[in-house]
């Protein structure tokens, strides 16, 4: 038995210790923001957060995160309004959206890491998230946005 | 000229409203508005609303004045449901805070459901319009009586009927009102729209009404379809596309893994997925396990040992033959022309193979229920994989039914809907739910990859470098000839020609007598199934069409501006016409110009830093995007690396219903080709394509992004498509700054620092 704090709330699995954290979401907790896209970590879709840090689903083993806190998109925010969500919609960012979760969990690590990021560490940082639709201008103008805000500033 | 068939264009079944009616009446608590056959009257609905009101409900208005607007294209990024509903909206006078979009499921009272080639906005824009402005005019009429007013005192504006200082929302016109109307074929034909001044929702910035779902999780995608009691299934993809067949199954090792339920060979009639097996298991994770321990083996066709080499060398030799093929465009003179040419120009150009990509791997989730077969996947042309899978599995059309979900990018895959046959075989063989979850390997295994393609232009110069013929002849994988033969027309020697193949070399330059032939590789048709990505053929034609003017310009000495300039004169067929054509290539010509004055053409630059630029009319004739494109790169000569800075675009688009959903489609395509220009392309190799994952296939990332500098002319005409013309000029026109930087001729995409390198030693 596997057990691990979920959006807030405790859960245990009886699952094998090596099922990927991204299927025990998605099929066993009925989680299905979280995306699959590679399955080997380099597209960044099924992007949560272990214990605070931006960790690709895809490649964790349950066993791996027992005892830990994880976070999804669905309790990134209560009410799907983190700065990062309402910055997503102010610039319009997504297309088919099947990446932004992953990119948004991504973003939320970035800026607890680099509160005002610049160009270059958001290439850094985001550049393990592929956006298949190419939405790349506005999730960096999302982010900038996002970050402006947290600083309680405006967007340089 | 290559015109799209007519069954697919506006004339034809997208909104399959010729000679139909428009019928408006009451059914439970709303009123539905939508097309129907002759002979229907409004009274029937209230009788058995679902019987007789059968076809084509366009949206209804309830009482509390929600307005439903029925969605029956596929939402994959384009956010076309917000377009289609401001169409609508606008005519309509509704309140846009109180629209609401309803995808629906497929139903053969859609007509022909497809959603591609750039044509939502422009195959919908006027029927949309006129069955908008026919639910106001009936609203203004009933709201009248209700307000025991003048009709003509009256207007309609944000969901209200007004008359001076009474008014009356569209809520209680349908809660208290009779609303009942019908409108003949020519009444609705002849029914006006309104002048672009009037709009007020068409040009105006709005926000995607599927957005939000999108950043929180909620969105719900074809793999995110669950029933109870599914078991779930994962395929071994055979060696070959189309001529594997299982000899024998061993999964001793795979029994050990929990949850494993057992594999079987599929037995398709439809021919879709021959040699397929498929490993079930309780969950993904078993079934994904154990097909990895599932050992398969095949008897295979050649193509087996078939490569991109083979098929590239297949199209060069077909090329060669001038007796094959279809002649698209066949003008007399061009023997003579080149006979009498005091220069001539002729250059070879070729593509990769490009995969699609799309981010969620195919799946779909299969059930029978009652007799009938849902299919729970997302879908692009549900017309064209609904008889394909009643065939598979052996029941009527109307036994199978494909239910609508979000598309987790579409770029093409999804009009092949090939992979729901799959599903659908292991939930008969099962009796019970199966869903097919694909991991990314087994999709790019099973992709319907954009072909490489072979490209021959040659072209003739007169007196004073004057361009006196041109021809082009354009060899690669076709899709409709694979997928559906019948859509093809036939080229002026009878031939037919798949129209996505060859659009393009087409083009709107007058360059004399001209002469464009389209053949089909055979051998990439055999050997796999080639697809429709995003542009499909002007991927290709315009790759070489703008690489070609380019070295034309240089050939004549002349600026590769003002020489396309100078050929995109507007005149005989490159006048245009209406509809959607008006202004033809002058059209044409001031993107050039535009796209070229805002990116400084002709400024002085860095060392080893160029522009290049280049043009497209998009995807087909009939329905001409405009665009202009303007590269700046710097070329390091040491490595052959091109780093793209900077993208300039101008786009002519005609009228812009969501301009910030256009420039998002701009900005994407634009993007899309600065990635197949330099970070993709893949390989065929014995059989099958050599990139399967992110760890090798490599498309552009946030890092790689350049400046980008689009602008839209503005434009009351007809509007066109969006989705995919920006992404054809970027290619050609990096290629022709590489040219203007370093003098390194490139004709191969993608382009490689190699390539760059062996074109500097040149």
């Amino acid at each position: 038995m596997i057990t691990f704090q979920l959006n807030g709330k405790k859960v245990s699995l009886d699952l094998d210790g090596d099922t990927l954290l991204l299927w025990a979401l998605r099929d066993e907790l009925g989680l299905k923001g979280t995306k699959f896209g590679c399955g080997i970590g380099m597209c960044g879709a099924c992007t949560v957060h272990v214990e605070g840090r931006a960790t690709r689903s895809c490649l964790t083993p349950i066993s791996a995160i027992d005892g830990a806190e994880i976070t999804t998109i669905e309790g990134l925010d209560p009410a799907g309004q983190h700065p990062l969500q309402r910055a997503w919609i102010e610039t319009q960012a997504p297309q088919c959206g099947y990446c932004q979760s992953g990119q948004i969990m991504q973003a939320a690590s970035l800026l607890k890491d680099f509160p005002e990021p610049t160009d270059r560490d958001i290439d850094a940082v985001m550049g393990g998230n592929l956006c298949r639709c190419m939405a790349y201008v506005r999730i960096r103008k999302a982010i900038k946005l996002a970050a402006a805000e947290l600083r309680g500033t405006d967007v340089k | 000229m290559n015109e799209i068939p007519k069954s697919l264009s506006r004339s034809g079944a997208a909104l399959a409203t010729s000679r139909r009616g428009f019928l408006i009446g009451a059914a439970g608590a709303a009123v539905y508005l939508g097309f129907v056959r002759p002979g229907f009257a409004a009274t029937d609905l209230a009788v058995s609303p679902a019987k007789i009101f059968e076809p084509t409900i366009w949206y209804s208005i309830d009482r509390d004045g929600i307005v439903n607007v029925s969605i029956t294209k596929a939402e994959m990024g384009q956010h076309i449901g917000t377009a289609l509903a401001r169409i609508v909206a606008d005519e309509l006078e509704a309140d846009w805070e109180k629209v609401r979009l309803d995808y629906v499921d497929s139903d053969p009272k859609w007509g022909l459901m497809v959603t591609g080639g750039s044509w939502s906005v422009w195959q919908s824009f006027m029927p949309l319009s006129q069955a908008g402005a026919a639910g106001r005019i009936a609203l203004i009429e009933e709201g009248a009586k209700l307000l025991h007013v003048d009709k003509a005192t009256c207007s309609a504006k944000g969901g209200f009927v007004i008359s001076g200082a009474k008014s009356i929302s569209f809520g209680d016109i349908v809660a208290r009102g009779e609303l009942a109307r019908t409108y003949t074929a020519d009444e609705l034909k002849a029914m006006p729209v309104k002048q672009a001044s009037d709009r007020r929702l068409i040009g105006q910035d709005t926000r995607a009404i599927d957005i939000p779902s999108k950043t929180n999780g909620t969105a719900r995608y074809g793999i995110d379809a669950e029933v109870p009691g599914m078991v779930y299934a994962r395929p071994k993809i055979p060696p070959t596309r189309n001529g594997s067949k299982v000899a024998s199954i061993d999964d001793t090792a795979a029994k050990s893994v929990k949850g494993y339920i057992k594999s079987i060979a599929l037995d398709d009639p439809s021919a879709t997925v021959p040699g397929w097996v498929m490993v079930f298991g309780e969950s993904f994770t078993a079934a994904k396990a154990a097909a990895d321990l599932v050992k398969v083996t095949w008897t295979s066709d050649d193509t087996a040992g078939v490569s991109e080499q083979d098929v590239q060398d297949h199209a060069a030799k077909l090329i060669a033959d001038p007796k094959v093929g279809s002649l698209v465009v066949a003008d007399d003179g061009v023997e003579a022309a080149f006979a009498a040419a005091k220069s001539k120009l002729e250059q070879t150009y070729t593509t990769s193979s490009v995969l699609h990509f799309q981010l969620e791997p195919i799946n779909a989730l299969a059930l029978e229920k009652d007799g009938v077969f849902e299919i729970h996947t997302g879908n692009q042309w549900q017309s064209l994989i609904l008889p394909v899978l009643a065939k598979a599995l052996g029941v009527g059309e109307d036994k199978v039914i494909l239910r609508t979900y979000l598309i987790g990018g579409g770029f093409g895959r999804r009009l092949n809907g090939d992979y729901a046959v799959p599903a659908a075989l292991a939930a008969k063989a099962m009796g019970k739910p199966v869903k097919m979850v694909c991991t990314r390997a087994d999709d790019v295994r099973f992709d319907s990859f954009r072909s490489p393609s072979v490209q021959l232009l040659r072209m003739a110069f007169g007196e004073d470098g004057k361009v006196t013929a041109m021809e082009h002849h354009a060899a690669a994988g076709w899709p409709t000839e694979v997928m559906i033969p019948s859509f093809m027309p036939k080229g002026v020697n009878d031939v037919p020609y798949d129209p996505f193949a060859i659009s393009g070399a087409n083009h709107w330059y007058t360059v004399g007598a001209q002469r464009v032939r389209a053949v089909s590789n055979d051998l990439a048709n055999r050997a796999f199934r080639p697809g429709w990505l995003r542009s499909v053929g002007p991927g290709w034609t315009n790759w070489a069409v703008e690489s070609f003017m380019d070295e034309a310009a240089h050939a004549a000495g002349v600026d590769p501006v003002a020489f396309r300039l100078r050929l995109l004169d507007g005149a005989g067929r490159n006048a245009g016409s209406a509809p959607s054509a008006v202004g033809g290539a002058l059209r044409q010509a001031k993107v050039v110009a535009r796209a070229a004055e805002k990116a400084g053409w002709g400024q002085a630059l860095p060392k080893d830093t160029g522009l290049g630029i280049a043009t497209t009319f998009g995807q087909e004739r009939d329905m001409p995007t405009w665009v202009a494109c303007v590269a700046r790169v710097r070329v390091d000569r040491a490595s052959g690396v091109v780093t793209l800075e900077k993208l300039t675009l101008a786009v002519d688009a005609g009228t812009i219903v969501d301009p910030d959903g256009a420039l998002a489609q701009i900005e994407g395509g634009s993007l899309w080709g600065a990635s197949m220009a330099l970070h993709e392309g893949s390989e065929f190799a014995m059989g099958q394509l050599k990139d399967t994952n992110l760890d090798t296939y490599t498309p552009l990332r946030m890092g790689d992004v350049p400046e980008l500098d689009i602008e839209f002319i503005p434009s009351a005409e007809m509007p066109t498509g969006l989705g995919e013309p920006a992404t054809t000029v970027v290619g050609p026109a990096i290629g022709n700054a590489i040219f203007a930087a370093v003098g390194a001729r490139v004709r191969h995409l993608p382009i490689r620092p190699d390539a760059v390198l062996q074109a500097l030693k040149a």
